[in-house]
């Protein structure tokens, strides 16, 4: 199979070269296109990429952070700033996939994996792409839910909110091997809190659907509650709405939905995971 | 299929070769230099046989684009030992029958050497997390974890 490999000097530039090719893929951090090469994956038959410093910068935005996508997983355990994002970028891999796994490449991996896109979803990520008609942004929420159909760009960066506390940003990945491991199922939950009264609640699962998803059922649920065990009892029955997990190697639907409430309250309560 | 040029160093020695495009770093440190310390087993990221250090930090030679690695330092097992003299955590892994089949071992080495580097002391819970990457099907671990410790604390007996 031939495969041809361009590099491009900006994001923008790489974008075009997707939009105008056919089964032409970005190459991020490797761990996703180079897999699919050593496979033999005839779709990849052209692969772009590009040393675009801006894919690389972690910055203050607002009050919050934006993230460059050629950012590694070891660029966020490096960052105090990211200090927030160190327990979901520590979940990915083990130390080699970290120094190489890019936030960029982990918006397109496939369930159970995409630790860092659910630990993002929780804290209202907005994906910036650049694509044939030049830059735009779009909540990774959108993103996620039509990845295949948008992915005609280059994802640049991704911004966050900055949680208002540590305590207030919780992530779990419930696994059944340590400490390299594989999501039964993923949850990261926001939980900004006034008055003893949780407001603003942002409720985010990887591996319960085909891409990370959010969870407004339990979003809802939880507004106005106190975090203790009668706060949450309404938002644990409702912890699979809206769900669709996989039967894998890793688990069946049935038992990510019995465990799911499991997981949701321990994560609520602060509890190990 | 176009072929393009690669230079880098390989355990300090220059090396200079031509890669053809989509090609991995494994393929070209064992096709086109002959160093087969590195190991292919999955090709997905999976199984960590085939880790190297790329600028002392460890990478999948496998998933890494070869083009890449344009000026890098690059770093396999076949590098540890000088000469008849072992490196400390070779010689830790022969005394404590780390290696059995020994598909995973240059692939432990290179993550172990990765952690010594930067952490001589390492806990027991640092050496795990290390090897985390790294899949071993005869050994069980154990005896991967406590060569690593022991060569830790040689390491420490040369310093001292």
């Amino acid at each position: 199979m031939t495969v041809t490999v361009t590099t491009y000097e900006t994001a923008t530039e790489a974008a075009h070269a997707i939009a105008a090719g056919t089964s032409t893929h970005f190459l991020g951090g490797g761990t996703l296109i180079m897999r699919a090469l050593n496979e033999g994956d005839p779709s990849v038959r052209s692969i772009v990429m590009t040393g675009d410093i801006a894919m690389k910068q972690i910055r203050p935005a607002g009050a919050g952070m934006e993230i460059g996508a050629a950012v590694t997983m070891a660029d966020i355990l490096g960052s105090h700033d990211l200090g927030f994002l160190h327990s979901a970028a520590r979940a990915v891999g083990g130390p080699a996939i970290r120094n190489m796994a890019t936030l960029g490449g982990n918006l397109f991996a496939r369930s159970p994996y995409g630790d860092l896109a659910t630990a993002l979803l929780a804290l209202d990520g907005v994906v910036v792409l650049a694509s044939g008609g030049g830059m735009r942004e779009m909540p990774l929420s959108e993103f996620l839910a039509g990845r295949d159909g948008v992915a005609k760009g280059v994802v640049v960066s991704v911004r966050v909110s900055r949680p208002a506390t540590l305590e207030a940003f919780r992530f779990h990945k419930v696994s059944r091997v340590r400490p390299k491991r594989i999501a039964v199922l993923t949850l990261a939950a926001h939980l900004p809190m006034n008055s003893g009264r949780i407001t603003g609640a942002r409720i985010a699962y990887g591996a319960m659907a085909p891409t990370p998803i959010r969870v407004p059922a339990v979003e809802q649920a939880l507004e106005g509650a106190s975090l203790d065990e009668q706060g949450i009892a309404r938002a644990l029955a409702v912890a699979c709405e809206g769900c669709a997990p996989a039967n894998d190697a890793i688990a069946s639907e049935w038992y990510r939905r019995e465990v799911t409430p499991v997981h949701l309250k321990r994560l609520l309560l602060g509890q190990a995971a | 299929m176009s072929k393009k040029p690669l230079q880098f160093t390989l355990n300090g020695a220059n090396k200079a070769v031509f890669v053809e495009d989509g090609q991995n770093l494994l393929d070209v440190l064992r096709r086109e230099v002959g160093d087969f310390a590195p190991k292919y087993g999955c090709g997905q990221g999976t199984c960590g046989s085939c880790t190297v250090l790329i600028d002392g930090k460890p990478h999948l030679s496998c998933l890494t684009l070869a083009e890449r690695s344009e000026g890098a330092s690059i770093e396999t097992a076949s590098g540890l030992a000088d000469g008849p003299d072992l490196h400390p955590l070779q010689d830790a892994f022969m005394e404590h029958f780390a290696a059995q089949c020994g598909y995973c071992t240059s692939g432990m080495l290179m993550a172990a050497k990765a952690l010594l580097d930067h952490t001589p002391t390492p806990t027991r819970e640092e050496v795990v997390e290390a090897i985390a990457g790294n899949v071993c099907r005869c050994t069980g671990y154990e005896p991967i974890i406590n060569a690593i410790l022991d060569a830790a604390a040689r390491g420490r007996r040369f310093s001292a």
